[in-house]
Order: structure tokens, then sequence, then C-alpha cells
């Protein structure tokens, strides 16, 4: 994990569930075939209905039409982001996408699970409500060590919850770097 | 100790866990399908190497579901790639798309094929795999990542989760089912109401529901945020299980001092129909509140809504009658499917009463309970309304984000198939 991060902020609603930030029509596209994957940077974020995309104004899409790749880094939800489905395409859309952060009120299990094993976008959590505090394009910046977040539009500044326990899986990389230094996967087995 | 604390315990070797922390655990049975079978299997080759063995083919169950009959090439392609890895593990639990063994959709699969036994310890790439946890045993979803680790090790890390505990009684009245029950459990408590937590199903009504009634319940835990759903074994469960395999298990319960994050109680004879309106599962409203309202679309399908019992209620409400709107009727697996054409009622079959009804008659798959391919039947196109025994409704969930999907028992959603509008069953069915 890159210890400071910055670039634009792209804010969605409460609830954002995994048929939002992936529809599930697009499930069936390679998540490692090159020319497949990109398509999950280009439909990241789609579900989201229009009126609500790229908040507090919406009908700013996350990922431009025809385009790749999105030039938002960092994903500002409110409470229960990733709810529904346990598809682990959602993080990685985001992430194939080019977004690096999520910051939220909370999250639904199973999404939080996907980002940090999958070691995919980082998903911090914020002490306040955020989401009705940043505007989709704010220049942001996050000292992911300290938690601290700077809002360079605004100039607010909000410290961040820790991460707690699973910060060892995310330092390790992903739950296979972590399973291979805790002896959890022996070397005979280890990738070539 | 909870039976969700038991189960975990007993599969990382202690005698004791403690809601919190965090252990690793053997898994017994690790299921997936169509849509994150071939990334899982993507990442277990990158991981433990092109050759890599497969940590126990007697325990790794493969389902094909999602994106079954369809023309997306992508799609069919999913289900050659889990062909290929079956028949390359020769694995023993492959259930193949166009042979008799296709079963459908997964969570019902592993109940009727004896994969869900009390005591016992599953995970699945599928958010309903909660599903299992009527069984008695503990069981979660997860992504890729964690399921290709399980397949090379037969290990996962889970956090033990508090349990909140969800107590039933009175007698269900005829017009009410476990959707009604659940889906007021999900209104009270909110979509986030059980994050991190396991929701244990307990009192008189849970044990006299059937197995399939009692999946309904710890399907949509999951839905509230729940790690997963749990209902201690009875008779009733060890009877169905017994049915279906001779593998061992062994029961387990919450001890009388178990301690319990919190508790809820519940009287069913004084509750009502409920929905849950768009789009979201927990914005709960009596039907009464919402009669009425108009609608394009009813279907009857999915993991949650498309067991045979659930055809049972809405034969019953359609007998003898016409619908109003695109009905559809989706079978959740070919087991269920072949008793609609044995299972009467009053001399005819389930079957024959949804056609002559004039129902779409679908073949078992998740079909259109998460939208998928445009070419899946039953999907979502525009801006329709429908009422449907799924269990997600947030936007864009059945094909189109202009949809609004309203979620409800099927005797609800027949009743409103006749009317073309929400319908109370009180007012069709005696």
């Amino acid at each position: 994990m890159e210890s400071n991060i910055r670039g634009l902020a792209y804010v969605v609603g409460d609830a954002i569930d995994t048929d939002q930030i992936i529809p599930a029509e697009h499930l069936v596209y390679s998540l490692t075939k090159p020319e497949e994957r990109r398509m999950y940077g280009r439909f990241a974020m789609s579900g989201v209905p229009v009126q609500v995309q790229g908040l507090p104004e919406g009908h700013i899409p996350f990922t431009e039409p025809d385009k790749y790749e999105s030039k938002f880094t960092f994903v500002i939800g409110g409470i229960n982001f990733g709810c529904g489905s346990s598809r682990e395409h959602a993080p990685f859309a985001l992430t194939e996408a080019g977004a690096k952060v999520v910051i939220a009120e909370s999250y639904a299990r199973i999404f939080y699970r996907n980002t940090i094993d999958g070691g995919f976008v980082v998903p911090f959590e914020a002490i306040e409500k955020i989401n009705d505090q940043v505007c989709t394009g704010d220049d942001l910046e996050l000292d992911t060590r300290l938690g601290q977040l700077t809002n360079h539009t605004t100039g607010k500044e909000y410290l961040l919850k820790p991460l707690g326990d699973v910060a060892e899986i995310l330092s390790a990389g992903n739950v296979f770097e972590y399973a291979r230094k805790n002896g959890l996967i022996a070397l005979s087995d280890e990738k070539h | 100790m909870t039976i969700t604390e038991k189960v975990i315990a007993r599969h990382c070797g202690r005698s004791r866990v403690v809601p919190g922390e965090s252990v690793w655990v053997d898994v017994d049975i690790l299921m997936t399908h169509d849509v994150c079978g071939p990334p899982t299997i993507d990442i277990f080759k990158r991981e433990f190497g092109e050759d890599a063995k497969v940590w126990d083919p007697e325990k790794l169950v493969i389902l094909p579901d999602h994106y079954i009959f369809t023309q997306n090439h992508h799609a069919n392609r999913n289900v050659r790639l889990l062909r290929a890895f079956a028949e390359e593990h020769n694995l023993p639990h492959y259930y193949d798309v166009g042979t008799p063994r296709y079963k459908g959709v997964c969570h019902m699969a592993l109940a009727e094929e004896g994969f869900n036994r009390p005591g016992s310890l599953l995970i699945g790439t599928d958010s309903h795999t909660c599903t299992s946890g009527a069984f008695g045993m503990f069981s979660t979803g997860v992504g890729n990542t964690d399921a290709a680790l399980i397949m090379g090790t037969g290990k996962i890390w889970l956090r033990v989760p508090e349990t909140m505990r969800f107590i039933i009684e009175g007698v269900l009245p005829p017009y009410l089912m476990a959707k009604d029950l659940i889906l007021a459990v999900i209104g009270d408590i909110g979509c986030d109401g059980a994050t991190y937590r396991a929701m244990e199903f307990d009192g008189e009504s849970v044990y006299s529901l059937s197995m399939q009634e009692r999946m309904t319940l710890t399907n949509m835990a999951i839905e509230a945020g729940g790690k997963n759903g749990i209902i201690g074994p009875d008779e009733t469960t060890i009877e169905y299980v017994r049915a279906r395999t001779d593998a061992p298990f062994e029961c387990v319960y919450s001890d009388e001092d178990a301690r319990f994050h919190s508790e809820y109680r519940y009287d069913v004879s004084t509750l009502e129909p409920v929905v849950a309106k768009p789009h979201r599962p927990d914005n709960r409203a009596s039907v009464v509140e919402v009669a009425g309202t108009r609608l394009d679309r009813a279907y009857v399908g999915s993991c949650t809504g498309g067991k045979l019992e659930d055809f049972q209620a809405a034969a019953q409400v359609m007998k003898g009658q016409e619908v109003v709107i695109d009905t559809y009727i989706v079978p959740a697996t070919t087991e269920i499917s072949n008793a609609l054409r044995t299972t009467t009622l009053d001399g005819t079959t389930l079957w024959d009463v949804f056609v002559e009804a004039g129902c779409k008659m679908g073949q078992a798959s998740c079909a259109a309970c998460l939208g998928g391919p445009p070419d899946t039947f039953g999907r979502m196109q525009g801006s329709e309304v429908v009422i449907s025994t799924t269990n997600r409704n947030f936007p864009g969930r059945m094909g189109s984000k202009q949809a609004s999907v309203y979620l409800a028992s099927p005797l609800t959603v027949a009743a409103s198939a006749l009317n073309g509008v929400i319908t109370d069953p009180r007012e069709v069915f005696v």
C-alpha cells in the first residue's frame, strides 16, 4: 500500500450494492485476459442510477463512455458500502478502473473481506459521515499510515479509523502472501 | 457457546472460541458456480501452479447455475472452463449443464444432494451460501480469492461472529410464509443490522417449518448483512439429511448459557403479509399499505422463492384462474422442475396449473433473479414494475436500472399476478 495517495473524489450515497458497482450482466468477462478484464474498468459503478452518479450533482459517470479507466482515485460512500452479492468482481472492477481507495462509513462484510484478501482497493472507514462533505471532483490526499485525509478543495481534514487487525494482510499484499508468511501455505506450494 | 461458535471451534481444533477473534478453520465443503468458479480457478493456478492439485476433490462441489440458458458466448465459455477443470481434476461433484446430472440453483442443490449436514462448515462463492445454515451448520459466502485459497489448502480465516438471536413464536397463519417473516426481520434491523454477525433463528414457530421454509429464513440473512444464518437441527433436519446422504454428521446446539449479542422476539400470529419496496430489502411495508400498486410483471423463482413449496403456495392461489400480467415461473432445480410435473393439486399437476393460468415456464437456473445477459429468461429490460419472490431489489438487480422490484411471498406474488396490482393474499386465499 502506498503511504501517500492523491487524486480526485467520486461520491456516492448509502447502500451501494455490488450490482451497482458492477452489474451482473458484465460478470461473464475473464478477470485475467487483458482484452476482457478492461471491461470491468469500463463498467465499474455503471449500475448506480444516473441521477446519483457522482454526488452532489449526479449524472457523472465513474468511467467516461468508451473509456476503460476512471479519472477518480477515491470512491467516497456512505453506510453499508458493497452490500449484496459476494462477487469479487466488484473490488476488482474499482481497481481495474484505477481507483485506489474507498472511504465509507461502513461496509458489508464480504466486500470488505474481498478488498483485503484480494489486495484490491484499500477500504478505509470514516469516523463521521463524509459523503455529504466531499463533492465529486474534489482533490483529496490520504496519508494511509496515519489515516489522515485532506480535502485540498475545501481545506478540510478528516481522521479515518485505523485499519485494525486486517492491516497485517494489507501489508503482506494479499491473503496468499499473508498465509505464506505465517506458514499456512507450505514452501513447496509456492508459486513458481 | 452458540451453535455458530461451536461449529467454528470444532473446525479449528479448539474447545472454545470467542466472538471477535480470528481463526483458521478447516472447510468441509467448498461450493462454486459458473460466475465465480472460472476466476477462482485462475487465482488457484496463479498461486499454486498450473499443475496444482485441488486439496480434496471429494470436498469441492461445482454447480453451474447462473448464466445457463443464454447465447452469450462468454457465459457459455465459463461453463466450458468449469467442465475442463472438473475433467482435469477428476472431480466427482461437478454437475454439468446439458446432462441428466444438471441441478440448477446451487443452494437448493447442496441441500438436495446431501451436502448440507448438521455441524459442518461450508463455504461458497455466493452470498446466499448462508442458506445452508438452515441445517444447523456454519455456511457463508466469500470471494474468488478466499475460495482459491481453500481450493489449494482447505483452509480459510474467519472472524468469530457474535450471534443475534431471533425467537419466533406463535402459529403461522395460512396466508403467511417464511418470506413474510424474514422480510419483517430485515425491515426491523435494516440491511446492515446484522453486519459481521450470525443470525440464529429459534422458537416453536421456526421448528414447525419445513426445511424448505427454514431455508427461506437463512437464505436472506445476508440481506441484513449477516455473516451466516443458522437454525439448530431437529428431527425434521435429521430426516431430510438422512434421506439424502449416508455421510456422518454431528448435531450441535447453543448452550443454555450461550451469550448472544441481542435477542428479538416475534409472534407470527399477529404478523401481516409483508413486502420490501424498491430499492432495498429493508424497505418494509405491509401488503395492505401498498395494495393497488400497478404491476407489469410477477416472478416466482430463485434460491429463496423457487422451491417446490413456493410453487405449491402459488398454485393454490392461481388454480383455475388466469394471470393478467406477464408471470414467470422458474424452478430452482431440475428436481423441483420434475416435481412440478408430478405434484398435483386437486388432480392437476402444478405445471398444468401454471400453464393454464397463462404463466411463462422457465428452466431450472438463477434466471432473472440477478439480471444476467440480456437474453436471460424473465429479465427486466426497461422500467417494469415487478413483484418477485427473489431476495434482492437493489437498483438494476433484475437486469434494468429503471425497473422497480417489490419482494414478497409466493402467495402475495400469485395473488398480485391475478389482479395486476399488489394484492393481499387474504383477498383471494381462504
